[in-house]
Order: structure tokens, then C-alpha cells, then sequence
């Protein structure tokens, strides 16, 4: 099995397993991260997630569109730094409307039944970031690049 | 069970001691009488193992995810009662899985298929010596059909997460998400006359206690009907007092439920028991405390001469009175109840109060000896305490109405939105909307200068006011509403939105909010967004609803009373409907009755320290709270100007910064110039819309007149002479929780977002902070 497949296996592991990623930004306020819950498509090529408007992470993404999300298995303990995946998945972020959205709404309640009233709400908007280069580390130091296109 | 599975439902043959934890005190008390040979009606039990299989996943998740956004102990009981609601619709709207629907109907078969039954609560623990939930999980009589039962069985699964149970497991340290659900399914036995029997009293060791009714025992549970009451000798059973009730009404069985109906002539010179009955029913519930082996509280029924025993639970130490359950008690109220709270209040409260009022407010204060001051204030705060007395005991719970009223339509219509039927309450005409139209008419006279101004204020004042006429008090409040009326008409010459129409009463809640102000946001607008990914056409901003979404107000009543049958059913709708409005409108009318009081009383005690008159403090108005078993209060709202102040908001001892928030907490190490500030705090939506705006801080009524059109009003508790600028508010932030409380009705009127529950809300902002109040989310961005 080539090192994409075998790649491609662990990032559909990890990304069916966690629920929660941490959102990386940057504006004119400088850099931030944010834990958020996300959800990912079939093939991988989306993390979908939600943010009310009003904040700072919606305002950065409105500045610089282009994000870093860390989806990771670690359970904070020794066994991390050789037991632990981390995936860093880079690319731009949009705004979903119309069908997309819906489709994408679908997803995203599947995987967290209790945030449906959340991303019903006018005031949230739901987003994908649209993974352009996947950065995965295993074994502590053993890094793979899986670029999505 | 030896390993093996639970059954999800277990017939009354196959209930004992081996079931215990699965099947709640209740049916096991049950199955021990039937073997006792005491008569019991037929049963099954749905054991917890079903309400596990409903609840385990996501509704589970979604159950702590609206429990745990904020601490259950700083809840007020006002929004307890909207997490309830809100968990009960998510009850209600998870789907039964085909598996467990198809066992449960396999398992209650002719029982729930072919009979009209009682489906009632039976949890692990429920009635232990040491507490009893007596009443505060539900019991529905009289249900007919699988599909109906299931339903109900559902709706018992929901009430241990009511806000009545909540409470009581908070109180009682207990953990709801550890807490189970049994269901008893049990043929009905009409009989012709009901009660409940103590073997032994429970202020007396050495007598009992027989009640007794005539038809269905739930008028008697839910205080609805006055019961004969009969004072036992313990031992030898003879009767010792019958006290005979009024005898006017009873409950019987009628459609799918039960009604309250007129007592035919010819029973009520009847007792509900004869003698030989009464020693029968107390043979009952002595046999049934041999069983026990503890003194018993045993619900029975008599029909054709034949004594049905329907519960039996051990006598907690102490009544309800006694371990507050009483409190929670009384915010549960039937239909019938409520019908006779509302005529209370209505016909005889209100008016007594305005009568108070306008009596107290003709006592020449100034005109009194000292020694007559001070009588004069002893009698007001009695007269105030009498009457804060009767908000606890009934304005609150009339309160209930709303919440019946919205249950019935949820169960009825299942909208996405638990909180939809608001639409059928508001634009109910309110003081607080009166008197803003009379403000408004005000303006205009004074944009105009008609001469005519002066006497309109006051006579305004003669009839809105809370302080008495030639008062310091009055002066204040001349002052204050001047200042208003001022920048009213000011506003109106300049032709901003916030124009006069739109403090009309005729108006009020018909406008989109965020429209109030310039410089605030429209309710669900967006700022420029990152790019959308296609060319999809652009997402609406509201998000998709039910049918009854879309729906006018007048549609959507006509909808919600077409789910009852015509005739009688659908009378009891419209007649539900009618009473929730009573209780909306009187959740702001009863406030502003009570605050004429209370003028009263900080009248006289002004006069008193104008004069350097020893009061010792003895005459502060109390406060009106729910009481709190166990002696521990709910927490008190923090006095104004109260640490830290809200010209430097830190978090301090007010708890950690949010997740959003930079840390600075001095105790955990961080440097000590650090400095922690709100960033996004999280209450309770409780009127959709967004608005934007400048936060203006109110701590009292004094502070009104620097209040400035599009600003956010942030504040403990909207206080009815506060009232008047929720109008020119872009939106609204409170202390104080929950949906029904005065300011989160008065911002629906308006078509306000409304956020409120956010503790230390004047704390931690300030006035002059940018504020973002999203009514949809219950969320404050600050900053």
C-alpha cells in the first residue's frame, strides 16, 4: 500500500474520531486559535465548521481567509509523543450559502446532534475550509504532506 | 438480572426485589401489594432500561449540552423553567427507534391497545423515606391508545429533567444526569370517590389520616378540590373529627384526559365516604404499612363497593411543607387551578392593591407628627409584605399559565422553536406599553410646544406615576420623564428611525429588530463575509423553519386551536390561550401594582430620614424570591454600585474569564498587572434579533435620563418605571434570567434582542462598551 493510501487511512481515522479542532487565524489583531467542532466530507477535502458572526475568528477569516486547523489524538499523557497523530490541514476558509450549505448543515449536525440549535440560528455562519495540503505527524517526528489537489 | 439484559417492559406478575433498581419504588410498592392481596389495578412497567435506550447518544448530549452552559446553581427558577421546556421539546421531537417502539407495544400489548390508562413516574428513589418527588414528576390519567400512551411515556421520561425536579435534586444534592426514569402503565379505575390515607399522621404518632373526595383523586393532588378529611385513632381506627369540605366540584374522566366538572346536587350534602368506608380505607393503608413495615402515604379509589389501592409510598419526615418541596409545588398548576388563580387575582388582587395605593398616597406624609410618621410606616410595610406575600404565592405561580399554555402548543404543533408560541402572547396591551404610547403623545405635544404640555404631564403622572403627588419623589420623577419626553421629541424633529410610532402601543413588536437605532445592525444581517465557495444563490439569513414558522399570528392561533377536537376540547384551548395572555400581560401589570406599593413605604421611610427619625432599618421593602428549601437562598441580585464596580470590570472573585477571554486571574500566579476583561458572555435568548450598539449601564431608575437612543441597555432587572426607554433601545442585556421575566416580555413587545441571565452583566461591562446582542443565541460580544 503507497504512503498516500496509508496516509489518506490514518487522516479517516483521526477525523472520524475527534470531534473538536483547533482553528488558526490571523487579522489585524495579530495571530489567534480557537478549539472548534468541525466535520469533515467523504473525501476529506472540507472541514466544515461554525461561528457566530460576531466573533473574532469571523472577523479575522473575513481579513485573511487562509486558516491552519490541528485535528489531533492526543490524550496528554507520555505516550503522546510516539502514540499521537496530529493532521494540520491548510487552506482558505469560505462562508457557505444556498444548497452547499444545507448539504454541508447536514454533515456537520450528524456529527454533533447537540449543536443543531446553534448553527440554525441566523446569527451563525457555517464555513469550510477548503484543504489545499494536509501536514500529518506520527512517531513524534515523522511528518507526511498530502496535497488535496 | 444474572447478567442477562433488562427487559424494557416487565408485566406487575414478574415486578420484585430483583427488578428493584430498574423498575422505581413505585411499581415495586405496587407488585408487593397485589401479593399482599390488597386489590391493585393490572400494570407494566417500562423499565429504566427503556429510558436509557431513548435517551443514551444524542439526545443525551443535547440534554446536558442546554443544561450546562451555565451553572445550574446560579440559575434563578425563571430560567430552570426555560431549560425545561426546552429539554422537554427535545423529548418530544427525538424520534422513538423502531426497535423500541416495537418492543414497548410488544410488551404493554392489550394494556395500552385496548384499555384507557394511568401513565405514571416510578424513579429509582423517587419515594424514599429520606425524599420524596411526590408531585414533581408527571402522571397522566385517563390515556388511550399505543401511540398516545407512548407519547405519554415519553412526556414522563421528560419530567425528570423538570424544572420542579431539578430543583428539588439540586437541592437535595443529587445529580439529574445520574438520575433514571421508570414508567407505570395501569388501568384506570374510575371510581366514585378517591383520596390518599396516612396510617399515621404526620404530625401526630398516634392518630392517622384519611382524605377523600369524590370521583378522580387529582383534583384533591393538585389542591384543585377541597377533600373531607377524617382524624383517625391510629390503633383502633375510630374516628376522632370529620371535617366536612364545600363540596362543589369534582375531576372525571372526559375525552383524552380529565376535567374538573360541577359535583351533582344530590352529592354534595354527601360524604365522599360512608363511616364503615372511612375505617376501610385506614384498614388500607395499615395493611399496607405491614407490608412496608414504615408508616404509609397510600393513594386508593372505590368503585361498586370495591377498594383499589393505586399507590403507596413511606411518609417522608415532615409534609412538603416542611421539606420545601411546597415551593416547587406550587409553580406546577392544572387548567382548573389556574382558572381560579387568575379570577384571585384579577377581581380581587389588583384592585386591592391600586385601592392601597391611592388610599396610602392621600396620607398627607408631611403633614403627620413624628409619632404618627412612624405608625404610618409600620402600617405601609405591613401593607408591603402582605402583598409581597401574595406575588410569591400567587402572581408567581399564575406565571404557569405561560408555560402550560406553551407545553399544550408544543405537544400540539412540535415546532422547531419551543419558544414560537410567544407570537400568540405578545401585543397583549400592557401598563408598560400604555404608558409608552401616553409618553409618545407627550412628545409630540412638547416637539409642538402646545401649551396644553404641562397639565398632559401631569396628569401622566397622576396616573402612571410611582411616587406620591408634591413628593421629593415626584420632583424626581418630573424631572426624569421631562428629560425623556425631551429627547423623544427631539428625535422625532430630526426624522430618525426611532420615530414617535415607535413607542406606540399599536406598533409595539411589529418592527424587525435592529432597526431601532441607527448605527445598529438589522436582525440577521451579516457583515461582508469570507467569499462564498459557488455561485449558489445567497442563503436566506433566517434559517429554515416549520410550517408555523412563516405563519401571521391570527394563522397561527387558528392552526393551534384546529388541533383540538370541537366542542369542549377546543373551548379548553381557547381557553388556555386566553389564560396565558392573562399571565403574560400580568407579569409586567403585577410588578408595577407591587412597585406603587413600595413607593408607598420608601415614601414615608424618606420622610422619616428627612426628619432624623430612628428606623433602625426595620422598614427596607423585602424582596420578593422564591423561597429555597434547606435554607439556602437563590442567589440575590448584587446591590447597585455593588464590588467590583462597573467603571472597572474584572472578573476578580466574579469566576474565571470566559473562553474567549485573555486570563489574568492574581490568585492562579499570572503577574498582577494582568487584567481580565469580558469578551463574550453567554445568558439565555429571549428575544431573537441582533443588535448593535453602545452599552449604557442602569443601575436604578436615576440613572434613565443619560440614557441615548440606540444605545444597549444593560441592568440588573428592568424595574417597571424603567419601562419607558425600552424603546429607543438597539437591545437589551439582563442580570436577572429567563424568558417570562418583566424585561425579557417587555423586549418581545418591541421586537428586541434580549439576552438575558448573564451574570454580573453590570459588572463586567461598562457603559460606553460596544456591545453585540444576539437574541437568537442568547450571547453578548463585547467589544
Amino acid at each position: 500500500m503507497d504512503e498516500r493510501h496509508v496516509t489518506l487511512g490514518l487522516l479517516r481515522d483521526l477525523l472520524s474520531r475527534q470531534r473538536l479542532g483547533v482553528l488558526a487565524t490571523h487579522g489585524a489583531g495579530g495571530p489567534y486559535a480557537s478549539l472548534v467542532a468541525f466535520a469533515a466530507d467523504d473525501h476529506l477535502r472540507h472541514l466544515t465548521f461554525a461561528t457566530t458572526r460576531a466573533t473574532r475568528k469571523y472577523r479575522y477569516l473575513t481579513e485573511e481567509p487562509r486558516v491552519a486547523m490541528l485535528v489531533d489524538s492526543r490524550s496528554d499523557d507520555d505516550l503522546d509523543f510516539h502514540g499521537a497523530t496530529a493532521a494540520t490541514a491548510v487552506g482558505p476558509v469560505a462562508e457557505l450559502e444556498g444548497e452547499v450549505r444545507d448539504e454541508a448543515r447536514a454533515r456537520f449536525v450528524e456529527r454533533h446532534p447537540h449543536l443543531a440549535g446553534f448553527v440554525a440560528a441566523p446569527t451563525t455562519a457555517l464555513l469550510a475550509l477548503d484543504v489545499e495540503t494536509y501536514y500529518v505527524v506520527r512517531r513524534f517526528q515523522t511528518v507526511t504532506e498530502l496535497h488535496m489537489r | 438480572m444474572n447478567g442477562s439484559p433488562v427487559p424494557l417492559v416487565l408485566r406487575d406478575a414478574d415486578v420484585d426485589e430483583r427488578v428493584a433498581p430498574y423498575v422505581g419504588g413505585k411499581a415495586l410498592a405496587l407488585a408487593r401489594l397485589g401479593r399482599a392481596g390488597l386489590v391493585v389495578p393490572p400494570f407494566a412497567v417500562v423499565t429504566t432500561a427503556a429510558y436509557e435506550a431513548f435517551v443514551d447518544g444524542p439526545l443525551q448530549a443535547r440534554i446536558l449540552f442546554e443544561l450546562e452552559r451555565k451553572d445550574v446553581a446560579d440559575m434563578r427558577w425563571e430560567e430552570l423553567w426555560d431549560a425545561a421546556l426546552r429539554i422537554r421539546s427535545l423529548f418530544l421531537g427525538a424520534p422513538l427507534p423502531a426497535q423500541l417502539h416495537e418492543t414497548l407495544a410488544t410488551g404493554l400489548g392489550e394494556l395500552a391497545a385496548e384499555r384507557a390508562v394511568v401513565v405514571r413516574s416510578s424513579a429509582p428513589g423517587e419515594d424514599s423515606a429520606a425524599a420524596s418527588f411526590a408531585g414533581l414528576h408527571e402522571s397522566y390519567v385517563n390515556v388511550r391508545g399505543l401511540d398516545s400512551v407512548l407519547e405519554h411515556v415519553r412526556l414522563v421520561w421528560a419530567s425528570l429533567w423538570s424544572d420542579a425536579a431539578l430543583l428539588y435534586r439540586r437541592e437535595l444534592g443529587l445529580d439529574p444526569r445520574r438520575s433514571l426514569m421508570a414508567v407505570v402503565v395501569q388501568e384506570i379505575v374510575a371510581g366514585e370517590s378517591s383520596g390518599v390515607a396516612f396510617s399515621r399522621h404526620p404530625t401526630s404518632a398516634d392518630q392517622a389520616l384519611v382524605e377523600a373526595v369524590h370521583g378522580l383523586n387529582q383534583g384533591l393532588v393538585d389542591g384543585t378540590v377541597e377533600p373531607d378529611r377524617w382524624v383517625l385513632e391510629r390503633d383502633s381506627g375510630r374516628v376522632l373529627e370529620h371535617h366536612a369540605a364545600r363540596r362543589e366540584e369534582m375531576v372525571a374522566a372526559a375525552g383524552a384526559g380529565v376535567r374538573l366538572v360541577a359535583l351533582p346536587r344530590r352529592r354534595r350534602d354527601r360524604s365522599p365516604l360512608r363511616d364503615d368506608d372511612v375505617r376501610r380505607v385506614h384498614g388500607l393503608a395499615r395493611g399496607a404499612e405491614g407490608s412496608f413495615a414504615a408508616p404509609q402515604d397510600v393513594e386508593w379509589t372505590l368503585r361498586d363497593g370495591e377498594l383499589f389501592t393505586l399507590q403507596s409510598r413511606p411518609i417522608t419526615t415532615g409534609g412538603a411543607e416542611d421539606d420545601g418541596r411546597a415551593a416547587y409545588l406550587a409553580l406546577r398548576r392544572s387548567y382548573d387551578s389556574l382558572v381560579v388563580l387568575r379570577r384571585r387575582i384579577e377581581d380581587e388582587a389588583l384592585p386591592a392593591m391600586a385601592a392601597q395605593a391611592d388610599e396610602l398616597a392621600a396620607v398627607p406624609l408631611a403633614d403627620l407628627s413624628d409619632d404618627a410618621l412612624l405608625a404610618e410606616l409600620e402600617r405601609r410595610k405591613s401593607a408591603h409584605d402582605g402583598w409581597v406575600d401574595v406575588y410569591t404565592r400567587d402572581f408567581i405561580p399564575f406565571a404557569h399559565a405561560v408555560r402550560l399554555f406553551g407545553q399544550s402548543y408544543n405537544d400540539a404543533l412540535r415546532p422547531d422553536d419551543p419558544y414560537e408560541f410567544v407570537a400568540l402572547l405578545s401585543g397583549t396591551p400592557m401598563l408598560s406599553t400604555r404608558r409608552n404610547t401616553a409618553l409618545g403623545r407627550l412628545a409630540e405635544m412638547s416637539g409642538r410646544d402646545d401649551p396644553g404640555f404641562a397639565g398632559a404631564l401631569e396628569a401622566f403622572l397622576e396616573e402612571f406615576g410611582l411616587e406620591p403627588p408634591g413628593s421629593p419623589g415626584r420632583e424626581r420623577e418630573r424631572a426624569v420623564m421631562t428629560a425623556v419626553v425631551e429627547r423623544l421629541a427631539a428625535t422625532t424633529r430630526g426624522g430618525a428611525p426611532g420615530e414617535l410610532s415607535g413607542v406606540s402601543e399599536e406598533t409595539a413588536g411589529s418592527r424587525a429588530a435592529g432597526s431601532r437605532a441607527a448605527g445598529s445592525r438589522a436582525a440577521g444581517s451579516r457583515a461582508a463575509g469570507p467569499a462564498a465557495p459557488s455561485s449558489s444563490p445567497p442563503a436566506s439569513a433566517r434559517a429554515a423553519r416549520p410550517a408555523t414558522g412563516t405563519m401571521g399570528r391570527d394563522e397561527l392561533e387558528r392552526c393551534y386551536l384546529e388541533t383540538a377536537p370541537e366542542g369542549e376540547e377546543r373551548e379548553r384551548a381557547a381557553g388556555l390561550l386566553e389564560l396565558a395572555r392573562a399571565g403574560w400581560r400580568l407579569r409586567d401589570d403585577d410588578n408595577a401594582y407591587l412597585d406603587r406599593i413600595e413607593a408607598q413605604l420608601t415614601a414615608a421611610l424618606a420622610e422619616a430620614e428627612r426628619r432624623g427619625l430612628e428606623t433602625g432599618g426595620r422598614y427596607a421593602p423585602r424582596q420578593v424570591a422564591l423561597p429555597s428549601p434547606l435554607g439556602r437562598p437563590h442567589p440575590p441580585a448584587p446591590p447597585a454600585g455593588a464590588s467590583p464596580s462597573p467603571t472597572s470590570p474584572s472578573f476578580g472573585a466574579a469566576g474565571p474569564p470566559p473562553a474567549d477571554g485573555p486570563g489574568g486571574d492574581r490568585a492562579s500566579g499570572a503577574p498582577v498587572e494582568a487584567v481580565a476583561r469580558a469578551r463574550q458572555l453567554v445568558g439565555q435568548p429571549a428575544g431573537p434579533g441582533v443588535g448593535v450598539g453602545v452599552a449604557r449601564v442602569v443601575l436604578g431608575p436615576d440613572e434613565l435620563a443619560e440614557f441615548r437612543e440606540g444605545e444597549i441597555l444593560v441592568c440588573d432587572a428592568i424595574e417597571p418605571g424603567m419601562t419607558f426607554v425600552v424603546p429607543l433601545a438597539a437591545g437589551i442585556v439582563e442580570r436577572r434570567g429567563g424568558m417570562l421575566i418583566h424585561g425579557a416580555i417587555i423586549a418581545r413587545e418591541y421586537g428586541l434582542p434580549c439576552v438575558t441571565g448573564v451574570p454580573e452583566a453590570t459588572a463586567l461591562i461598562r457603559t460606553g462598551d460596544r456591545l453585540t446582542v444576539d437574541g437568537y443565541l442568547g450571547i453578548v460580544v463585547v467589544g
